[in-house]
């Protein structure tokens, strides 16, 4: 069994972990183990943030991606959480859609650049596609799942107190029971979000990936580690914006 | 005695699941009327809760009629639907994510009740059996015996003319139990409704009902015998009691009624 360890202790362990981590890696530079051509020395990093944020790139970048992440994640949490639900409810829509889902599945996210630059071209809804299909798979699983997992007695009840019928059964019974795994994909879906804005600006649409892509071609390695920690930056602070939703909406989970 | 007015009835009622020649009940005909309380009485799995089912409209009998409706307009409670019928389950199946409030209110959404009225009459039902403090709980935090009581709650809140209970009871412990029992027996003595209550539990069945059905045999099942019960023949040391007791046990072994009482049916088909 693990052992447990305090709320603060925990915070304390985690800190600790990255002064280690940093100072190792500064250490690491400073002395020549890692060439500094190869990796960029942590305290490099600062500047070239104040670079970034002088030139307002940092600021357009953030402002680009977020546009392209938020209307990626909603179309595709909305359609893939919907047709998951669809799914788990209704047989003959399983049936009919499970060949093409096992076709189409497998597909990753980059894979449908081509088609994202024929199809939309080098722009918001280009990099939206790209997104929007990778959190799609990922609600989708989530609420199928979800959804046939809900125990077959409740809605036996929801039809013995008249809510018996598809949108009975899909607002009274469905929706509440799977909600614990619709918001799990939804914030897998978020995290999977972020690593596809990458992907998706790519091929230059203008945006944290572009600029990361702009960079590391000029070598500049400071800077392309500067937009991966605002990247994770961004991710924490969605995830955690997200939490309050999640504790919301299941507050009557133990 | 004066003219009974009848709440719900079946006619010769077969079941098979599936719609096929292997019928779990065969020949049922039952008829309650308003006021009764009735225990269908028999052995496990031999098809209590599928006739309580059909009662409900949630299945569809193979063959033979159900009489009644679960749902109609009502005139009296100013032109809104109402639900006729309403069910007690055994695991009490409340909602984990509703209130307990929100599920004894759950039988009155899409009535077109205000928000108003809906928490009265629920908070009026969680009265009758006890839980008006209980309202805002989370049902996970409440034992077996409260859960069931607000599952007899969403079912009383409804205002059916026939509250079907499967075996509400059967879960619980014996300590629990009989206070549910009681508390039964005074909510049904205060608001006369009609019950009609599924049991295997012989004694269970003669403390609370006034009409004992049993059923039992089969595949198919079907109604091997009734006795009727007055509210002085309840008490278990009695010597009635136990007649009764060992004619209710006859029956649903399918034997010959060693009381010869006159409500004997001849279980062959």
């Amino acid at each position: 069994m693990r052992d447990k360890v305090s709320f603060s202790t925990k915070w304390a362990l985690g800190l600790t972990g990255l002064i280690v981590f940093f100072g190792g890696w500064e250490a690491a530079v400073r002395t020549g183990l890692l060439p500094s051509g190869m990796v960029p020395a942590p305290s490099s990093l600062g500047p070239a943030w104040l670079d970034e944020v002088r030139g307002g790139f940092w600021q357009q970048a953030i402002l680009d991606s977020l546009h392209h992440y938020l209307l990626g994640l909603l179309i595709g949490s909305v359609l893939g959480a919907g047709l998951g639900i669809l799914c788990g409810m209704v047989a003959v829509v399983d049936g009919l859609l499970e060949g093409i889902v096992r076709l189409l599945r497998p597909v990753p996210g980059l894979a449908w650049v081509p088609f994202a630059i024929l199809w939309f071209g080098l722009n918001t809804s280009g990099a939206t596609f790209v997104i929007a299909i990778s959190v799609f798979w990922i609600n989708f699983y989530a609420a199928h799942s979800a959804v046939r997992g809900v125990d077959p007695e409740l809605y036996e009840l929801a039809a013995a107190f008249g809510h018996g019928s598809f949108f009975g059964r899909l607002f009274k019974v469905v929706l509440p029971a799977a909600s614990p795994g619709l918001m799990s994909g939804l914030r897998t879906g978020l995290g999977q979000g972020w690593m596809s804005v990458v992907a998706a600006e790519l091929f230059g649409v203008p945006g944290i990936g572009a600029r990361m892509m702009q960079a590391s071609s000029l070598l500049a390695t400071d800077v392309v580690v500067v937009y991966m920690l605002t990247m994770a930056l961004l991710y924490a602070v969605t995830d955690f914006l997200f939490g309050f939703v999640r504790t919301r909406v299941l507050r009557w989970q133990p | 005695m004066s003219e009974k007015h009848c709440v719900a009835s079946l006619d010769n009622v077969g079941l098979s699941h599936d719609g096929g020649a292997n019928f779990v009940l065969r020949n049922v005909s039952l008829t309650l009327e308003q006021g009764e309380f009735v225990a269908l009485l028999g052995p496990s799995g031999v098809g209590k809760s599928t006739l309580l089912r059909v009662f409900m409209g949630l299945m569809q009998p193979t063959e033979g009629t159900v009489g009644g409706s679960a749902c109609t307009t009502d005139a009296e409670e100013t032109g809104t639907k109402r639900r006729r019928r309403a069910l007690v389950f055994q695991d009490a199946r409340l909602m984990p994510w509703r209130s307990v409030l929100k599920n004894v209110e759950f039988g009155l959404e899409g009535l077109g009740l205000t928000c108003e009225e809906k928490r009265a009459r629920a908070m009026d039902a969680l009265k009758l059996v006890g839980l008006e403090e209980a309202a805002d709980r989370w049902p996970r935090r409440m034992s077996g015996g409260q859960r069931q009581r607000v599952g007899v709650a969403r079912a009383f809140t409804v205002n059916p003319d026939l509250l079907l209970m499967d075996e509400p009871f059967g879960a619980l412990d014996p300590i629990t139990r009989s206070s549910l029992q009681e508390e039964l027996q005074r909510i049904w003595q205060q608001t006369h409704k009609t019950v009609l209550f599924v049991t295997h539990d012989i004694e269970e069945a003669l403390r609370l009902a006034t009409r004992v059905v049993v059923l039992a045999g089969g595949p198919p099942a079907g109604i091997t015998g009734e006795i009727a019960i007055t509210m002085d023949e309840r008490n278990p040391e009695s010597t009635v009691f136990r007649t009764y007791a060992a004619r209710l046990r006859a029956m649903i072994a399918g034997e010959k009624d060693p009381g010869g009482a006159p409500y004997w049916r001849s279980a062959e088909i």
